[in-house]
């Protein structure tokens, strides 16, 4: 526990009662006193905020001074049409390997003269490092370390941020933006991981608790751990990296080829030209053999990550293992995320072995709880 | 008779000839929101470190075990139909099951109250 790092929240979170776990290095709040049941529930019915302060920020910039330099060289490393990208418009993408893999998912946002980008906590060093030894030439890549990160998502958020910045009131989804509040810049996008309405705001450390206090304050909003964030993003279909996308995952095997936009396919205007291109490319045009679905076990008990799964109720053969798997409190049942075979469709029966007991769980259109984003 | 405890944080409590066991407020609370509980049927026999039930809440699944010898008598019907009696009410009515044991002394061996509270902190 020595060298785990906190953020800057770290003694709101214990004066707000959290229990804290060792997460990606960092010391997190898992849940509050509230308990991860209640905390998923509130978020989804009036508003949660997350310390998400472990993720990692980065800036970069064109030497050029050219933003369209800067998502030109970004390019280079993600499958993902970032020279489209609008000013001040956000686009999830993910950083692939050469054999195709993942090597993390982020986000990127264009600001006008340069793009900002967050990526996954357990996974920042690697990225920074992956991001300077391949861009440096063209790009000064520059890790923000001196900044929070807060996600504030649900049907109350835009009341609760709005309130304290108005203009936030006016985004839409995917939309980024800077805005003053007492003095710093927040920069803002609405946007998150739960399905719900929302944004992340990035804070200068000196305000971050001053603004999560702020927000706290505002009618309906809680503090949420990231037990919740984890039943949250499940049941809205969303991946985590490390579980259900890693380096032996393609975006196409990963169901992710909606982040893949027509440019960087073949025949498009810059087709390829990101590692594992070859594969990628290749799984778009001929399929792959298998893909991540969402599964509905029947009856109550989750099936976790880690469950093996069968193509029969006995004997048969193991056609793959679950990713990602819990209790979804809004569906009121458990869910689960696993690869199988590209041959099963939707509403087509698995059957996971549960403690030495076969139990039957369908094929099911992900996400299992329908998002709510304001487009 | 007073309550006993093991170290797997299981309740023991003799009812007539029969023990009854259910998991503590300090194992409820670390398991977090119980959404479903998996009991075997009444009726079998067990040695003691057998699962007879599975707990799982949204962050993990956790077995209970046997805490001695004996034959499961009774299951908590109540359990199925609203887990979340075992966070409400862990040491009342989210009892798991009942045993009927050879001998009732069995139970001297496991912690009272006192060590149960020095255990856990």
């Amino acid at each position: 526990m020595t060298d785990l790092k906190r953020t800057g929240l770290y003694d709101l979170h214990l004066r707000l009662g959290a229990k804290m776990v060792p997460f990606a290095g960092y010391e997190m709040p898992v849940q509050y006193p509230t308990g991860v049941l209640k905390e998923h529930l509130h978020t989804r019915s009036a508003a949660g905020l997350f310390d998400v302060g472990h993720m990692g920020q980065v800036i970069l910039r064109a030497r050029s001074a050219r933003i369209e330099d800067a998502a030109l060289a970004l390019e280079r490393l993600v499958p993902v049409d970032v020279l489209s990208l609008g000013v001040n418009r956000q686009r999830y993408a993910m950083f692939t390997n050469d054999a195709g893999g993942i090597l993390d998912d982020l986000m990127v946002a264009n600001r006008g003269d340069h793009l900002f980008l967050v990526v996954n906590a357990g996974c920042k060093v690697q990225d920074v490092a992956h991001l300077k030894a391949h861009l440096s030439g063209d790009c000064e890549v520059t890790e923000i370390t001196d900044r929070g990160l807060l996600a504030l998502q649900g049907p109350g958020a835009e009341a609760a941020l709005a309130a304290l910045v108005p203009g936030a009131a006016a985004m839409r989804f995917m939309d980024v933006g800077i805005f003053d509040w007492q003095g710093v810049d927040l920069w803002i996008s609405r946007s998150g991981y739960t399905g719900e309405d929302g944004y992340e705001i990035s804070v200068p450390d000196a305000k971050a608790v001053a603004l999560a206090e702020a927000l706290l304050a505002q009618p309906g909003v809680a503090p949420i751990g990231l037990g919740a964030r984890d039943s949250l993003r499940l049941e809205a279909g969303m991946c985590l990296y490390g579980h259900d996308i890693d380096t032996t995952t393609t975006p196409v095997e990963a169901n992710l080829t909606w982040a893949i936009q027509k440019a960087r396919r073949a025949g498009g205007a810059r087709d390829g030209g990101f590692p594992g291109a070859g594969r990628i490319l290749g799984e778009l045009a001929a399929g792959a053999s298998r893909r991540r679905v969402g599964l509905r076990p029947e009856g109550r008990a989750p099936m976790r990550e880690g469950v093996a799964l069968f193509d029969a109720a006995e004997g048969g053969a193991q056609i793959g293992v679950i990713c990602s798997g819990g209790f979804g409190p809004s569906i009121e049942g458990p869910m689960a995320m696993a690869y199988l075979p590209s041959s099963l469709k939707e509403g087509d029966t698995v059957w996971g072995d549960l403690r030495g007991r076969r139990v039957v769980a369908v094929v099911s259109p992900t996400p299992f709880h329908p998002t709510n984003y304001k487009r | 008779m007073t309550m006993k405890f093991t170290e797997e944080h299981e309740w023991l409590k003799v009812e007539g000839d029969l023990v009854v066991v259910g998991i503590t407020e300090h194992a409820a609370e670390a398991l977090g929101d119980v959404v479903f509980v998996d009991l075997k049927d009444a009726g079998m026999t067990v040695s003691k470190g057998d699962e007879v039930a599975v707990i799982e809440s949204v962050k993990a699944a956790s077995d209970i075990l046997a805490p001695l010898d004996g034959e499961v008598v009774e299951v908590n019907p109540a359990l199925g139909d609203n887990p979340s009696l075992v966070n409400e009410d862990p040491m009342g009515k989210a009892w798991f099951f009942k045993m009927k044991i050879a001998d009732l002394s069995a139970l001297d061996a496991y912690m009272d109250e006192d060590a149960y509270k020095a255990l856990i902190g």
